[in-house]
């Protein structure tokens, strides 16, 4: 499996905060990546560094094997879209396609003219005059038409509404399916990435709490309701990921690879928006324990 | 990338033009009139030998529009430094599309390069083409300016021939650079404000005077270097007021004009009255004399003061430097401005990262 991102005890220092400190993440090629996480945990700095936006203060960064320095070649590989898809409110969107078309040689102008067809963008239309989900499909059709090899996506539909936020990911969807990009996407929000993502990354206080395939994800963790029950006396193969109790019940979020047998819990299965809260509530990894990862 | 930078900046350039060319044709009308006053005049005047009163009039009759154009090319520079340089990446941070534009397949480098190339060089074209027009069309008061607004002198200096477009490079570079470094438009603004008008106070006043090493030297008083020569009625001696004038170098910038006694003393001077101990009650100087002939006995009476030793010490820098501190002081612009622009690099690849 090779991987679009690679970073290593990566950390960026804005005067003296920490923004993203000794993060260590893999991203697999040839997914929809998911990368959740509570504000301020750092998304949003692991993705400017990963374009190249950014320079790491400490620790090293690799995308698509390369170190992203922000020369030509290694910037006509990564398409990035920005919080807030920001274009240029003063230009048309028909002077968009000419920006993108000027600026980068592997521009597919087809590609470009046909997405803004058919999403009915009038290309004389000014893009400030545009709607939040118009002028997020045009950010979209940028970063899509010049061919990068892989798509980052910075909370692209944060500010939309919700159909404007479904149609949006059903256009990436269907980019996705045709040019076949990795894409990394972020959100705080589970429900917008439930349908999208076949990878799920949840980064907590710039670390990595839990990185996985969606399916295997929910295969291999269960919620366990039954009596009241010390987690140090379950099983050895169900790792605990969360725990609550009330005077006569429990409740674990458990994961493990082997069936439940215990007839005295009841065992339900688990959203994916469940269990990215499981892991964000539970309490963090000790220092230098090894990230948890759900691999097939 | 041209392209690009054209499509954000030909607002900006349209109404810079549109200005410019309101200034070309209101001095395009008023130019020639202006011209053949002047030739009208100066042959009038040679024939009957009143110039210095010629030039007078003509100067006063149209101060107040050659004032105004020279305001005019000392302002545009400020103006291109704050609206064309401070915005030029604030507005671009501002609104977040910096992460768009610097994620197409070009480095931040050469977007800034192009940038940078492109505004700088209609900045120091605006200002050449506002430079030219206002030097040619002042041309005729500018020989016959007063005292305070010759060629040499701060304020004209800097609004007459090539110096314009060294200072509109370096506002339209500043103002990049605070931008870079502020981050924020108005703050950027006025910061590029700040330092250039700090630039353009500091320069003539304490770097321009020694761009050439002034000339010092001395010289007889008479009418060209003395303004007013008064005795007020309880005083033992009468007093020199002498002018910011340099005999026989009609037009020179003068840095100082003080007057020494016979032992070579500085007793004062730079625009103050000085006591002269020449005797008021007999020779040249006593009223008796002056009253038979006032314009006869001031001259005899200040070639008695020169005969005493009283001299004018001035320091100077003579008319024919007006090319040479022209050249000179474009060029420290031209490398301020560059030293900026390696800043901007620096700093946008570095520390905007």
């Amino acid at each position: 499996m090779s991987a679009v991102l690679q970073a290593r005890d990566l950390g960026k220092k804005y005067g003296k905060r920490w923004a993203l400190r000794e993060c260590t993440v893999d991203i697999p090629a040839g997914h929809v990546v998911g990368l959740v996480g509570p504000n301020g945990a750092g998304k949003t700095t692991l993705l400017k560094l990963a374009a190249g936006q950014l320079t790491p203060t400490s620790g090293t960064i690799a995308v698509l094997g390369g170190r992203p320095t922000g020369d030509p070649a290694q910037l006509a590989r990564i398409g990035f879209v920005a919080q807030d898809t920001p274009v240029y409110a003063g230009l048309s969107v028909a002077d968009h396609l000419r920006l993108g078309a000027r600026l980068n040689p592997g521009w597919d102008a087809a590609l470009a003219r046909e997405r803004v067809e058919r999403l009915g963008l009038d290309p004389r239309h000014r893009a400030g005059k545009l709607s939040g989900g118009q002028r997020a499909q045009l950010a979209l059709t940028l970063g899509l038409a010049k061919r990068p090899e892989l798509l980052i996506l910075d909370e692209p539909v944060a500010a939309l509404d919700p159909l404007a936020r479904r149609e949006f990911l059903q256009g990436l969807m269907e980019a996705v399916a045709e040019h076949e990009l990795s894409v990394v996407l972020s959100s705080h929000l589970v429900s917008d990435l439930e349908r999208t993502c076949d990878y799920l990354i949840v980064l907590v206080g710039s670390r990595v709490r839990l990185a996985g395939q969606v399916d295997d994800l929910l295969a291999t963790h269960h919620r366990l309701t039954g009596p009241r029950r010390d987690p140090g006396r379950l099983p050895a193969g169900q790792h605990v990921v969360s725990a609550s109790h009330t005077d006569r019940q429990s409740t674990f979020v458990i994961r493990t690879g082997d069936p439940i047998h215990d007839p005295a819990w009841a065992v339900s299965r688990l959203t994916l928006e469940d269990l990215v809260l499981a892991y964000m509530e539970g309490p963090a990894p000790a220092q230098g324990r090894p990230v948890l990862e759900v691999q097939r | 990338m041209i392209w690009l930078t054209w499509r954000q900046f030909r607002v900006a350039a349209a109404t810079t033009a549109a200005a410019l060319v309101v200034l070309a044709v209101a001095l395009a009308l008023t130019g020639p009139e202006l011209a053949s006053d002047y030739s009208a005049g100066i042959t009038a005047c040679t024939r009957d030998g009143g110039c210095a009163h010629f030039f007078d009039r003509f100067f006063d009759d149209y101060q107040a529009p050659f004032q105004a154009a020279t305001v005019v090319v000392l302002v545009l520079p400020a103006l291109i430094g704050l609206f064309w340089g401070a915005p030029l990446i604030t507005r671009e941070l501002e609104a977040g599309t910096h992460l768009l534009v610097w994620n197409q397949s070009i480095t931040r480098a050469r977007w800034l390069a192009v940038k940078l190339t492109v505004t700088g060089l209609a900045a120091a074209a605006a200002a050449g083409l506002c430079s030219l027009a206002v030097t040619w069309w002042s041309a005729p008061l500018d020989k016959s300016a007063a005292p305070g607004f010759t060629l040499m002198d701060p304020l004209v200096f800097g609004a007459r021939a090539i110096v314009p477009m060294a200072y509109a490079a370096f506002a339209f570079v500043l103002g990049v650079t605070a931008g870079l470094i502020v981050r924020r438009t108005l703050p950027a603004m006025a910061l590029t404000l700040a330092v250039f008008a700090a630039a353009q106070i500091v320069m003539p006043l304490t770097v321009r005077p020694h761009l050439l090493p002034p000339v010092s030297s001395s010289f007889e008083l008479g009418p060209d270097n003395v303004d007013s020569f008064n005795k007020s009625g309880d005083e033992a001696f009468p007093q020199v007021i002498l002018d910011e004038a340099i005999p026989g170098h009609t037009g020179a910038w003068v840095l100082s004009s003080r007057l020494t006694d016979p032992s070579g003393h500085v007793v004062g001077g730079d625009g103050a009255p000085v006591t002269v101990r020449v005797s008021m009650t007999s020779g040249p100087c006593a009223p008796s004399q002056q009253a038979q002939d006032p314009a006869q006995g001031f001259d005899a009476c200040i070639a008695e003061i020169n005969r005493l030793g009283y001299r004018q010490e001035a320091i100077y820098q003579p008319f024919e430097r007006f090319w040479p501190l022209q050249w000179i002081e474009t060029g420290i612009y031209v490398l301020v401005t560059a030293g900026l622009a390696g800043l901007c690099f620096w700093w946008i690849r570095r520390r905007l990262s």
